[in-house]
């Protein structure tokens, strides 16, 4: 496994402490480009944040980080290595199933939505792919719940149903959920965008612990706050290209293109 | 506070009792009197008839209730509600799955399967495959280089029972597996994609996040299904398999008491469907359960013990 990052590192000039790493990333449906060329280097333990308008591609990109989306052209890798092709001679593979999952479990995913699922309680939306997928034993997986539910706070919720959990605490829910697979990357899509406002704040502080407890972190949000508080790096998005990026609190401040300056006008 | 003044008392009080003495007088319903009266009437009509007209003969539908070869045919009815039943869920699963499946091949053929088995009505079918041994003699199956290793003339296992369950569940899958279908769709895309994120591979999602789902949407008309489906039997009938209502009309065909049977037969089909609906009633509330309050949290603890146990083995 460690010959394979070696080698791609070698080959395409990846940071040895890079986490995500984008070049050149393309995608379109049909005629419509969606994504027109995404650089973006992501180190281990830092947090990034994406901002910009709605359609401009900054969901999609998220999406294919984890292979929900096929990247059309470019080089995408998450731990120096590929989610859904293997390499060989210049050509990329598609993988079997099974092992695009397996590298799947290992990258994280916040949605807009939440998307617990509806029909199991608390416990078993978090123990169901742990023991699933890896196998773990249910009691260790049950014991490994509790103690995360235990750090987002919902611990006295262990057996209710996502519906009659505020979307703030569903959202801590799928936190939890999402690091009962000890990902090395969490991928956060919009994760308040669906709340409303005096629930956001949960949400953003149980993010902010995960950042300072050295989780490497893709945020797209809408939270220009967050994104200058916890951010690494921020990056602007706009019609499928990287318009700029930067230190949050510098860019935030002072923003050097137009498009980002009348965007950071309209949401600040 | 000031001493209120007396004739401001006097007024205060008066429009206070004004207000007391207001009623809501209910709209008349003339429409709705007009209706309860006739209804009332039509079944006072009905419940006379029946009981006023010798010729239903109720002494001897109670003296048929429960005959040998009624009883024979009750449980051959219910036997092939539960086998049929049971294998158009099965083939109908297989047919939704296919239909929303990537592949446009897999999807075509399950829409053509849909579109035969759900248009062509069912006597036809049963008869059809009544007759099969008309278009094939004889079924075999002959391996390269072994040669014919199975062989069977098709009338000696196309009994009238096993056409019977062939055709039915074919068609009943029909329906099942639009049934199915719209159960799968009506899923949020999210489940399944949350359920991907986490890396669970696609059987996986199916079996466990998408198809318990969709029971619940699945679970009433399939109740329905069931239903019709027990009605439907009655059509073997017509291929000579000794179901309830072949029993009944054996009978009648010897002793005349024509009525009286019938009335034996629908007697054994509105039971059956009572006890259905009240298993129907059960099976929601269990599949539906993350959507009421009604599950109480005592009892959703132990079933997580009990998850976790089960997951043990």
């Amino acid at each position: 496994m460690s010959d394979v990052k070696s080698e791609n590192r070698a080959r395409f000039g990846v940071p040895a402490d890079s986490m995500v790493f984008a070049r050149g990333v393309r995608k379109s449906y049909g005629q419509l480009d969606v994504l027109q060329g995404i650089d973006l280097d992501v180190p281990a333990g830092s947090v990034a944040c994406i901002i910009g308008p709605s359609g401009s591609g900054k969901s999609t990109f998220l999406r294919c980080i984890n292979h929900l989306e096929k990247i059309t052209g470019g080089l995408l890798l998450v731990d120096s290595q590929f989610v859904g092709y293997d390499l060989r001679d210049d050509k990329l593979y598609e993988v079997k199933d099974d092992l695009l999952c397996q590298r799947r479990a290992e990258i994280g995913m916040l949605f807009q939505s939440f998307n617990l699922f509806s029909h199991m309680t608390v416990l078993e939306n978090l123990i169901e792919a742990p023991t699933q997928v890896r196998g773990i034993a249910p009691e260790q997986a049950k014991a490994e719940a509790e103690i995360l539910l235990r750090l987002v706070g919902l611990l006295d919720k262990v057996d209710r149903y996502p519906r009659e959990l505020s979307g703030g605490q569903q959202q801590r829910v799928a936190i939890a959920r999402a690091m009962a697979m000890k990902p090395k990357v969490l991928l956060f899509d919009e994760p308040t965008s669906a709340l409303d406002p005096e629930l956001v704040g949960e949400v953003l502080q149980v993010m902010r612990d995960l950042a300072e407890s050295g989780m490497t972190m893709v945020v797209v949000t809408h939270e220009i706050g967050f994104a200058r508080e916890i951010g690494d790096q921020l990056v602007f998005m706009d019609g499928g290209v990287i318009v700029e990026r930067g230190a949050p609190r510098e860019m935030i401040a002072d923003p050097q293109s137009p498009r980002t300056r009348e965007f950071l006008s309209r949401v600040l | 506070m000031g001493v209120a003044h007396p004739t401001e008392m006097s007024v205060e009080q008066g429009a206070a009792a004004a207000v007391a003495r207001l009623t809501v007088v209910p709209q008349r319903r003339y429409g709705i009197w007009i209706g309860t009266a006739l209804a009332l009437l039509l079944a006072f009509l009905i419940v006379r008839a029946f009981a006023s007209n010798p010729a239903f003969a109720w002494g001897t539908a109670a003296g048929y209730l429960f005959h040998p070869s009624i009883m024979r045919g009750l449980s051959n009815t219910l036997i092939l509600t539960v086998v049929i039943m049971a294998l158009a869920i099965v083939i109908g699963t297989v047919i939704a799955i296919m239909r929303v499946s990537p592949s446009p091949v897999l999807r075509g053929f399950a829409g053509v399967y849909v579109w035969f088995f759900r248009g062509v009505p069912a006597l036809i079918q049963l008869i059809f495959w009544f007759n099969l041994s008309l278009l094939v003699r004889e079924v075999s199956v002959a391996l390269p280089f072994l040669g014919t290793i199975f062989s069977a003339r098709t009338n000696d296992f196309m009994t009238p029972f096993f056409s019977a369950v062939v055709a039915l569940s074919l068609c009943e899958a029909g329906y099942m597996a639009e049934i199915i279908r719209a159960g799968i769709k009506s899923v949020p895309a999210g489940q399944a994609e949350a359920a991907s994120a986490l890396g669970m591979p696609y059987r996986m999602i199916l079996k466990r996040i998408t198809l318990p789902q969709a029971m619940r949407f699945v679970l009433p008309p399939t109740g329905n299904e069931a239903i019709n489906l027990l009605t439907m039997t009655s059509l073997v009938t017509f291929i000579a398999v000794d179901d309830l209502f072949y029993s009944a009309q054996s009978i009648y065909a010897r002793t005349f008491e024509t009525i009286p049977l019938l009335i034996v037969v629908a007697f054994w089909y509105l039971a059956v469907v009572s006890i259905m609906s009240v298993g129907q009633h059960f099976l929601e509330r269990h599949f539906g359960r993350s959507d009421t309050r009604r599950d109480p949290l005592a009892m959703r603890a132990l079933r997580n013990a009990i998850s976790l146990a089960g997951i043990a083995r």
